[in-house]
């Protein structure tokens, strides 16, 4: 072009100018920041006004919580190093009574010479369950899944050893029948007989062959009892078992309530409304003032194992909710490709459905623990003492009373931590299982 | 954690058979462990320490009990309860005692069929208001926003105490005295009523207690004591038995500190003798050994000791003894002769 | 469960009970029907059991005593002579109460920051992310009881605003912002068709003004009937302007009109004036006290709900294909407008389903009440009620009812409507 135009033109620039930088309203900071946050007035002001905002808490919090008290041995003793370092009136927090008290905000009454039992039980809990959770690791670690419950419980409990082993004993034997058991006396007579044979050994020979081998080998950690637990220990626990032993529960509604037997269909859908209709602390008041009356007369078990037993009920029915989804989410010509395998409901479901089901379900199943996590607080109005029930027998002692602020935020930045990271981790396979390309 | 929970912990709790049941004290025996209510958390009455074990007034009955059945003060099981559970978890046999500042009333003994074995505090329920409202009596509460504890009895108390003076209040109830105090001090409430045990406590942790006064009217007799299940009289006669024992002790001036010596051989003054197990054999009647007051107050102290170490005069609680001095002292505590 | 099953040419035979599919459904069926029965019958025989082993019956006489305590907030009349099955009822609207306002305002708060967590401002949407994640990850619990603590905290006691104090009222010194709560001015009547009391005043007589609930009967019926009204003129404009296609004007004045005019007619009728709260002894008296329990839980139940409920509305709006977005750019439409005429229509398809379940958690969540002493029914029937009276299990299975039928009627109501926006798809 430039040569076209060289001879008509009375002046051609022949060399290019040198490359300019950009204008600096388009360029590096500035650029981003009227790009980001002043793209038109309104934009603008809002960001003014956010920044006040943030400007205006974080100078009311932050010198409180910067020059906190962290060494004391009660809160007078605060007050008056406080005193001393700022003058009197200047409010600061008094971080000392974590430091005093942090252990059973943590672990309760737990035998503090027994700590690790608890850490190894979260340990253990964490490598079952991340073969679940992450697909690229080995598949070899998910043996470790099945037996985990009975590892953490032998930890968290104690007691001897033999218990845990005796009741696997029944799920193993459960397991022989049926695969060995169903040849000989047919699919559904294995089926039963696998359920019932266990559940009869469970009642009447595993008690004796515990309490018999432990006379005889008494391995064995310390009994801890339920009643030692206590603060964020204590939420995990119910929390955990909760979930784990709602899931079966979880599995068969989800299944009734897609049944097309009309009883077991209704019976799945009422249950699921009673227990998602009435909230979660009436649930926990049931469990402290009336399963007694529910119970034969004369029983009577701890009121940790009561609210487990509530707990899982409550979100069983939630869980069977995540589940329907996940089963409704598949695709029709799944169910048609099972039924034209030849394959009975049992096995269509165990090989085809399910796995498919639950695998898409684990996002929701991941929010339905964190919501019964975080409902885990709700157990302090029947006594037991969770962290905020904690926070109110610490202020109970004559060192901590009328500390108030300090507890709740130590309190409120352990679950936002356990919390944020389960819903990154749920965000996470939520992307990696969308197939859509938006 | 599967069905092993469920069986493990029911094999360890051993599915305990409770309700109503008439042998209390050989089931506290046979576990070798005693399941004591007592609040999730009241300063100077029930609270854990750093150590994570439970202290306090309250406390010191359970330990008390415990001293005397088992011998040992530290085989006790607590279960922190609320003012809502209280009473179901002892009826239904998950406590074997309550000690957890139960006010004794005709409906609760009678009603809800509870044997209340005593007082181990006479208390009332009193006001606590700012000293910068001028205010120098109940009586001129007339509109006054009262912040209040639910579930307790306190609530009745006030509402009949403003109806029969012809005053009209706004309650402010709240769950739990933590919370009652901070609205308190923000000025939310005007007064704050609860048990005048209680209010002292809670005064005595304030920034500036001289800031607030206790109004001097008491609205309420609130006697609180240790309970028991109705239907099972012996194990409510240990429990009667051994707080008598700890207040007449103080009596007869058996402390922790003697208590060995004049139980090592029979004295001159034969109700100590009879206490202390050197003569008759009080404990066995009440099916225990007989050095069971011995335990009892070597292990955990007369009552005069142990309300001086947990709300006396010398601790921040700072309650003097009041109605709670033995009746040579001017207050009701009067134990039945031991004979 | 496909069946290729041959009809059985020989008589029926037991067996085909178990191995014929035909009958196996119902053989399974009966027998988990009679494993329910029995399971259902062994506790309530229990029960029955325990409780004549305690002594107890089972009756509902309870609620007909009386419950001699006392209520702060009532939405009907109550004092401590009343009955325990009134307070109940207080506590049950009390519930509704806080359900109704923390369901509207929630569905504000999450819309607002469900949309302004996808705007380009970098400071909004990272503030927007705080608020979200911050809410949904630490238990509802722990908000309610700081941010009752912070109100409390952070406004002024009544005493304060005393002459010489250092609060003062605002909006024209009619409302009052203090510790105890929000207090606003009331609309009372000089001339109430319920009566007026006369008093003493300075040696005059004056009428004491009052609102009796006949009055906002009439003034309710009125409204209501100028909607209808106006709604009839609505319709009226609409055919004239199809039919000539010229709207009639001043449309909107007129049916503002027919709503606004007769209830202001009436309130001059009845001599309204405004009861304006004033500080006295120990408390404001006049106007309506919001009070702080209310407050604190309703805001704690909106912003927690409120930060579900944006996740929901971002989630719904990334629903929204992107191309709707570019079209609509390409129309020249602002981001606006955009938003509000092509994403969030076809957004609220996706969102409407898990709303409901948000209000359902709303509304169970209020039973959190507890915490800052807010009277709702489990504080009152499910609190004091059981803990003077010892009914445990008559109480708690009247209140698991209320919360049942309540999360029924929502969810039935919201479905109903979520199915008639559904008839709309194409």
């Amino acid at each position: 072009m430039s040569e076209t135009h060289a001879h008509s033109a009375a002046y051609v620039r022949r060399e290019m100018l040198p490359q300019e930088a950009p204008p600096a309203l388009e360029t590096g900071a500035v650029k981003w920041l009227r790009e980001n946050l002043f793209s038109s007035w309104l934009n603008g002001i809002l960001t003014v006004v956010s920044l006040a905002f943030i400007w205006l808490v974080l100078s009311s919090i932050l010198p409180w919580v910067v020059q906190g008290i962290w060494n004391a041995e009660s809160l007078s003793e605060c007050r008056e190093i406080r005193d001393q370092l700022y003058g009197e009136g200047h409010e600061v927090a008094c971080w000392a009574v974590l430091g005093d008290r942090w252990r059973q905000l943590l672990f309760g009454f737990y035998p503090p010479e027994h700590y690790w039992r608890v850490v190894l039980a979260l340990v253990v809990f964490l490598a079952a369950i991340a073969p679940v959770l992450f697909e690229s690791l080995p598949r070899k670690m998910l043996i470790l899944t099945p037996l985990a419950p009975f590892i953490i419980f032998f930890l968290l409990w104690g007691g001897t050893i033999w218990g845990p082993l005796a009741v696997l004993l029944g799920f193993v034997i459960g397991w022989a029948i049926f695969t060995y058991g169903s040849p000989v006396v047919g699919n559904l007579g294995g089926t039963v007989l696998a359920i019932l044979v266990p559940i009869l050994y469970w009642l009447f020979i595993a008690g004796p062959i515990a309490s018999g081998l432990g006379a005889i080998l008494p391995i064995g950690l310390e009994f801890v009892a339920s009643d030692e637990f206590g603060g964020f220990m204590l939420s995990f626990v119910i929390g955990i078992a909760g979930i784990v032993l709602s899931l079966p529960i979880g599995i068969f509604l989800a299944l009734g309530r897609q049944s097309d037997l009309f009883i077991i269909n209704k019976f799945s859908v009422i249950f699921i409304e009673v227990i998602r209709g009435v909230p979660l602390i009436v649930w926990l008041f049931t469990a402290s003032l009336l399963l007694n009356y529910f119970l034969p007369p004369g029983t009577n078990f701890d009121l940790m194992l009561r609210v487990i037993i509530m707990v899982t009920l409550f979100s069983s029915a939630y869980i069977a909710e995540v589940i329907r989804g996940g089963l409704a989410a598949l695709p029709r010509g799944q169910y048609e490709g099972a039924d034209s395998l030849g394959l009975d409901y049992w096995q269509s479901m165990r090989l085809i459905i399910l796995p498919q089901a639950l695998k898409i379900s684990i996002p929701g199943i991941v929010s339905t623990f964190i919501g019964l996590f975080k409902d885990t607080t709700l157990v302090v109005f029947i006594g037991l003492l969770d962290p905020i029930g904690f926070s109110n027998a610490i202020r109970a002692s004559t060192e901590w009373n009328g500390i108030y602020w300090e507890l709740f935020i130590f309190i409120g930045l352990c679950f936002f931590v356990c919390c944020f990271g389960m819903s990154r981790y749920s965000q996470y396979l939520e992307r990696k299982l969308r197939t859509d390309h938006r | 954690m599967k069905r092993s929970v469920f069986l493990g912990t029911l094999a360890a709790a051993g599915l305990v058979a409770g309700v109503a049941s008439a042998q209390t004290l050989a089931d506290v025996q046979a576990r070798g462990e005693l399941n004591c209510g007592t609040s999730t958390g009241l300063a100077g009455f029930s609270f854990p320490d750093a150590n994570g074990e439970w202290q306090g007034f309250d406390v010191a009955i359970c330990r008390a009990v415990a001293a005397a059945v088992l011998g040992d003060a530290t085989a006790v099981s607590f279960t922190p309860l609320t003012t809502q559970t209280r009473f179901t978890a002892l009826a239904s046999g998950e406590v074997d005692v309550l000690a957890r500042n139960t006010t004794w009333t005709f409906s609760r003994d009678v009603d809800l069929q509870f044997e209340f074995t005593g007082v181990n505090y006479y208390d009332g329920q009193g006001f606590m208001a700012s000293r910068e409202l001028g205010v120098s009596s109940a009586l001129e509460l007339d509109g006054a926003t009262v912040c209040i504890q639910t579930g307790t009895t306190t609530e009745l108390n006030l509402a009949d105490y403003f109806a029969s003076n012809n005053m009209s209040y706004e309650p402010v109830p709240i769950e739990t005295n933590a919370e009652a105090q901070q609205q308190y001090l923000a000025g939310a409430c005007d007064v704050y009523t609860t048990d005048a045990s209680g209010l002292a406590a809670t005064r005595a942790t304030f920034e500036d207690p001289s800031a607030h006064v206790v109004l001097p009217e008491i609205i309420s007799k609130e006697p609180l004591g240790p309970l028991v299940r109705h239907g099972d009289s012996q194990w409510g006669d240990v429990v009667r038995w051994t707080l008598n024992a700890m207040i007449a002790a103080e009596e007869l001036g058996i402390t922790s500190a003697n208590v060995t010596d004049m139980a090592s051989a029979a004295g001159d003054n034969p109700e100590i003798n009879r206490l202390l197990g050197t003569e008759g054999e009080l404990g066995a009647m009440l099916g225990l050994e007989n050095d069971w007051a011995v335990n009892v107050i070597s292990q955990v102290g007369n009552y005069g000791e142990v309300f001086e170490r947990f709300i006396g005069e010398s601790t921040p609680i700072g309650l003097a003894r009041g109605l709670n001095a033995q009746w040579t002292d001017g207050g009701l505590l009067y134990s039945p002769p031991f004979r | 469960m496909a069946t290729m099953t041959d009809p059985p040419s020989e008589g029926f035979r037991i067996s085909q009970l178990i191995y014929d599919t035909r009958y196996r459904s119902i053989t399974i069926q009966v027998v988990a029907f009679i494993l329910i029965m029995a399971g259902l019958v062994w506790l309530v025989d229990n029960t029955i059991h325990n409780l004549s082993v305690l002594g107890k019956d089972f009756n509902f006489g309870f609620l007909g005593q009386r419950s001699g305590y006392d209520i702060n907030q009532r939405l009907v009349e109550y004092s401590n002579n009343s009955t325990h099955g009134r307070a109940a009822l207080v506590g049950i609207l009390n519930t509704l109460l806080v359900a109704v306002l923390g369901c509207i305002t929630a569905t504000v708060l999450g819309v607002i920051a469900g949309v302004l967590r996808l705007s380009n401002n970098w400071v909004i949407s990272k503030l927007m992310t705080v608020y979200v994640e911050g809410f949904r990850n630490i238990p509802l619990l722990l908000w309610i009881i700081v941010i009752f603590a912070v109100m409390t905290e952070g406004t002024p006691q009544p005493r304060d605003f005393r002459e010489g104090g250092t609060a003062s009222m605002i909006a024209f010194e009619s409302v009052a912002v203090s510790n105890r709560g929000i207090y606003i001015p009331n609309i009372v009547f000089t001339r109430s068709l319920g009566g007026n009391e006369t008093a003493e005043v300075d040696g005059a007589t004056q009428v004491v003004p009052a609102a009796a609930p006949v009055d906002w009967f009439l003034v309710l019926a009125l409204i209501v009937g100028g909607v209808f009204v106006a709604r009839f003129i609505e319709r009226k404009a609409t055919a004239t302007q199809e039919a000539t296609g010229v709207r009639p004007p001043g449309t909107f004045w007129k049916k503002l009109g027919v709503i606004v005019l007769p209830t202001l007619i009436l309130f001059v009728i009845l001599g309204a004036t405004l009861d304006v709260p004033r500080i006295g002894g120990f408390n404001f008296t006049g106007g309506i006290q919001l009070r702080n329990s209310l407050i604190a839980l309703w805001f704690a139940l909106s912003l927690y709900t409120g930060a579900f409920i944006a996740e929901i509305v971002r989630g719904g709006i990334l629903a929204v294909s992107k191309g709707q977005t570019e079209a609509a750019f390409a129309l020249g439409l602002r981001p606006s407008r955009t938003m509000n005429l092509v994403i969030l229509p076809q957004a609220m398809r996706v969102i409407i389903p898990p709303l409901i379940s948000q209000y359902l958690n709303l509304t169970k969540n209020s039973s959190l009440a507890i915490a800052v002493g807010y009277m709702d029914v489990r504080s009152t029937l499910g609190g004091i009620t059981i803990n003077q009276t010892g009914r445990e299990l008559e109480g708690m299975l009247l209140l698991g009812l209320f919360y049942l039928v309540t999360s029924l009627v929502i969810s039935g109501a919201l479905n109903l409507y979520n199915n008639s926006v559904k008839l709309k798809e194409r």
